[in-house]
């Protein structure tokens, strides 16, 4: 069996032109993906290799598991729900209802990739477009801390580079491409103009790319720990005030470095600016297949976009004092819930230490670190794969991602939904 | 089933103004029968049919944008979660659950959201699945997709119809809006159209002609409610006359004209800014086919989120403030700046005045709704005291009183003595409504119609009794009482459904494979995941 137009979930491209072949429940070819993609359909396809649910590494039915899950949360006085970003918005819908439901922290991927971007939104705004526009329109593009060629393989071809559009009909020819990082990557080679900056010194650089922007003058004096010249600076404000519409793709580079938001603060700034004198957009290169959604989600249900608390029954936002890493190193959680990510393998040390010594509950889709620490842990169906729901891409464009392969395990949305169930019932 | 008895009952669809009747709710519907069931003595209370916002933006990408935008907003405006309803904040651009909720503490249970991309629909609808109480739907932006401009250009009106029906059926959308038409399609290149007759780039098309095509379109497929217009030019001095070229440009065709009072101003840019409603209020009262919300303007601070990219970039050199653009491929654009109507500002002063110049001028109250083109011109909230405005002439003196003196004696505010009756107020904010957007059993409280019924405590301030329902019944369930919530439900999500030649879909299909990163197979709607209670408001035939 074929299944046209598939959506790939990996990362935040959501390409939605994947041909999946399917044989004795399993998806033996996917065509058009990348290798992220193909490993991701192969990985998540596997016929199901554990239990459903665990509780204290023994074998249990699924409701006991609920059970377990929601005695330990509803037990809590400080707990947090964590992850997400590789699941469907359906399920992120019932996990902030739950986080509400407990009074507790509920914060997303976000927090540790591009919540600095968030930031720098919430004080600058954002002038930014579909990534429509970038392949009809845009003939200078700018990756800026970030390697696609690695993280986001298809997002030049589709989107960004080679593409071609209304006002890009010969795709690359009608493209600039500039690649701005601390060192070469397998992204260099796809760009006209490389600039290797030092690390740690990105604020700076745009800063002074502002002025030179506004026709400021900027002594050369002050670009001498940047690693590039003014000559090479000045060359970059041209192109970018002589384009007809330029886009920058912000990466990781820019926000989990020296100056985290301020670098974002700075880039959205430059990229206002320059709408002075043409179209310019800025768009951040989201890691996760639905990291966007979940922003979406917690933001039309409590305003803000991660790091929120319900203690008192009503959202709050504060990034630093909500946020998973912070509620962790300060030995405040006292039970966590991760949804769809891999805390422990991916934060830092000490707050990973936190995880393991209080009640952990996991819901993901493959053995990770977290479920092998976890107290209470679910297997869940990939969405996208044995699950449907929805995701939105980088963009924050939405997309309907279907069911391609049965339902073993259950869907987070339905282990979220029913432990939000169980939880309203002991609470109540 | 419920009986409301003894109530002063104002249902104007019927004819009935003000007097005293009983009326049954049987099943979620008005009954002419007495079933029985809670008896609520409505004496000495006035009972209307639930109120209806024909235009607000209450759900998807912009209205997100800005909450995410603003959390400065939301601080110490927060709602906490009861053991019947969700958290939220408020602020100018409230979450999702405190909108509903709020919708139905104030006695309107229907609310529209007026300006959706269509690769958006499925945000849209996620958002409003997670809006309680009302009912819901909404407009569909079309003024800008660049498959209508080409077959506009290329002279295929049936093309277009069919686009536009299959559009509207992708998206599950309910009317065709117009957002400034062209106009954003040129903001993409950082230009704007000023005049019907600009050329939008790349297509050898007007302003005018994307009007005229959508305006025959809307009444070919025959939609429940005409062709919705956001005019080129909002907000600029001297806009008035492309207003009225607009009005013109219908040739007698059914449209609404929406958020009017941000379109009707004389003067020249940067040098003068006054008031044209009485011009043009007179013209509407002399053209039946022409319908018109205010989008009045309250004094505060509030968000502006418009499908207007230009129209958000001019207001953020204006005020400064922060800014989000997003252009939409092939389809729309959006701009969002918060900003504040200062009473003592003079252009401020001068639109707070024309939007209630327009309400107190059209003669004819099925043809002017009440809206703030939340939050555009202010929350919805505000909308009890927009009523007080209208009905106490001393009230509405007092307030001009604190605004910007010289603004408001170049309007004719001050010389305006009407005051509205409840019945006007019941049709500008109900009846008038449910009317235009073709919706047969909303509105009023004939036997059919929806088990929505407001009742209202009197009191001699018509905002306090306008803000704070005694009961507030959806589908014959009461829902409030005495400012509380009493139950948890969600309510219908209406769209059309028009038919279309299939032939058509082989040239949106290489539409889409040419210019959308979407395919073609992945843009509709799944109608039954994403609306879990639709309604298929039927095309009159």
């Amino acid at each position: 069996m074929q299944i046209e137009a598939a959506i790939c979930a990996f990362c935040g491209c959501l390409c939605d032109d994947i041909v999946l072949t399917i044989e004795s429940d399993r998806i033996v070819q996917a065509k058009n993906a990348c290798a992220l993609g193909k490993a991701w359909y192969t990985a998540h396809s596997r016929p199901p290799d554990l239990p459903a649910a665990r509780v204290d590494g023994k074998s249990v039915e699924v409701e006991e598991a609920i059970e377990a899950a929601a005695i330990l949360l509803t037990k809590a006085r400080y707990p947090i729900l964590y992850g997400l970003s590789s699941t469907s918005c359906e399920a992120q819908r019932h996990a902030v209802a739950l986080a509400e439901a407990l009074g507790g922290c509920i914060d997303c991927c976000t927090s540790v990739c591009h919540g600095p971007s968030g930031m720098a939104v919430q004080g600058f705004g954002e002038p930014t477009c579909t990534l429509g526009e970038v392949k009809n329109r845009a003939d200078l593009v700018i990756y800026w801390g970030s390697n696609p060629a690695e993280s986001h393989p298809r997002h030049m071809s589709r989107y960004a580079v080679t593409s071609k559009g209304r006002l890009t009909p010969n795709g690359r020819k009608n493209r600039t491409v500039v690649l701005v990082d601390v060192r070469s990557t397998p992204s260099s080679r796809f760009a006209d103009l490389l600039l290797t900056v030092r690390p740690g010194i990105d604020f700076e650089i745009l800063w002074a790319l502002r002025a030179l922007v506004l026709g400021r003058k900027v002594e050369p004096a002050g670009l001498a720990e940047t690693g590039i010249t003014l000559a090479q600076l000045t060359h970059l404000a041209e192109l970018m005030k002589n384009c007809r519409y330029g886009v920058l793709f912000a990466g990781q580079g820019l926000t989990q470095s020296a100056g985290n938001q301020m670098n974002l603060s700075a880039a959205i700034l430059l990229v206002r600016d320059l709408n002075q004198f043409t179209k310019f957009a800025i768009i951040p290169m989201r890691g996760h297949g639905n990291v966007t959604g979940v922003d979406q989600v917690l933001t039309w249900q409590t305003g803000y976009p991660f790091g929120v608390n319900f203690s008192r029954g009503y959202p709050r936002f504060n990034p630093g004092e909500f946020t998973m890493v912070d509620v962790l190193r300060r030995k405040e959680a006292d039970a966590v819930l991760s949804v769809a990510s891999d805390p422990a393998a991916s934060l830092p040390a000490e707050a990973v230490q936190r995880l393991t010594e209080v009640p952990l509950i996991a819901i993901d889709t493959h053995e990770s670190e977290t479920t092998r620490l976890a107290r209470v842990s679910f297997m869940a169906s990939t969405v996208g794969i044995r699950a449907s729901g929805t995701a939105y891409r980088m963009d924050n464009v939405p997309l309907f991602l279907k069911q391609a392969l049965t339902s073993i395990y259950p869907s987070d949305e339905e282990i979220l939904g029913r432990l939000l169930e169980r939880v309203r019932e002991l609470k109540a | 089933m419920i009986r409301i008895l003894n109530g002063e009952v104002y249902d104007p669809i019927n004819g009935i103004a003000g007097e005293v009747r009983n009326l049954y709710i049987c099943d979620g519907r008005i009954s002419s029968q007495d079933a029985g069931g809670r008896t609520i003595d409505a004496a000495g209370m006035v009972v209307m049919p639930g109120g209806v916002d024909m235009h607000c933006h209450i759900a998807g990408p912009k209205v997100n944008t800005a909450r995410k935008l603003r959390p400065e907003d939301h601080r110490a405006h927060e709602i906490a979660k009861t053991p019947l309803s969700r958290s939220g904040t408020f602020g100018s651009v409230p979450t999702t659950f405190a909108t509903g909720y709020r919708y139905a503490m104030m006695g309107y249970t229907t609310a529209f959201d007026a300006a959706i991309p269509p690769l958006a629909a499925r945000h849209a609808h996620e958002e409003l699945n997670d809006t309680p109480v009302i009912d819901k739907g909404f407009f569909l932006l079309m003024g800008n997709n660049e498959f209508i401009m080409e077959r506009i250009a290329a002279g295929e009106k049936e093309e277009v119809r069919h686009f536009a029906a299959w559009l509207l059926q992708a998206a599950k959308g309910y009317a065709i809006k117009l957002v400034n038409p062209g106009g954003v399609e040129l903001w993409k290149s950082r230009s704007n159209a000023h005049t019907l007759d600009d050329e939008v780039t790349g297509f050898q098309i007007t302003p005018r002609q994307i009007i005229q095509s959508l305006a025959e379109v809307s009444e070919e497929l025959s939609l429940p409610h005409p062709v919705h217009i956001h005019c080129n030019n909002l907000g600029i001095a001297g806009n008035w006359e492309t207003t009225l070229e607009t009005m013109k440009a219908l040739e007698g065709r059914r449209g609404h004209l929406t958020h009017i009072q941000f379109h009707s101003y004389g003067g020249n840019p940067g040098e003068s800014f006054s008031s044209k409603a009485a011009e043009m209020a007179e013209y509407v009262n002399a053209h039946p086919n022409l319908s018109v919300d205010v989008g009045q303007v309250m004094f505060g601070d509030t968000t502006s989120l418009t499908g207007d990219g230009p129209l958000g970039y001019m207001l953020h050199q204006v005020t400064g403030c922060k800014w989000v653009n997003v252009d939409i491929e092939n389809e729309a654009g959006c701009g969002i700046t918060p900003i504040e109507y200062k009473e003592k500002n003079s252009i401020h002063a001068t639109q707070w005045a024309i939007g209630l110049e327009w309400f107190l001028l059209v003669q004819d109250p099925w043809r002017v709704v009440l809206t703030t083109d939340h939050p555009n011109g202010a929350s919805f909230t505000l909308y009890p005291r927009i009523i007080r405005l209208l009905m106490d002439r001393e009230y509405r003196k007092e307030m001009m009183r604190n605004v910007n003196q010289k603004a408001l004696a170049q309007t004719t505010l001050p010389d305006l003595e009407r005051e509205y009756t409840l019945n006007e107020i019941a049709i500008i904010t109900r009846a008038g409504p449910a009317r235009l957007l073709g919706l047969q059993d909303k509105g009023h409280l004939g036997v059919g119609a929806c088990g929505d019924v407001t009742i209202y405590e009197k009191n001699a301030d018509w905002e306090k009794m306008f803000a704070a329902p005694r009961y507030v019944i959806k589908d014959g369930q009461v829902l409030i009482e005495d400012g509380h919530l009493r139950g948890e439900t969600y309510g219908r999500t209406f769209y059309v459904s028009p038919a279309y030649d299939p032939a058509i879909e082989g040239k949106i299909r290489k539409f889409f494979d040419d210019y959308y990163t979407v395919r073609y197979e992945n843009y509709p709607v799944q109608l039954e995941h994403y609306l879990p209670r639709p309604e298929a408001i039927p095309c009159r035939v």
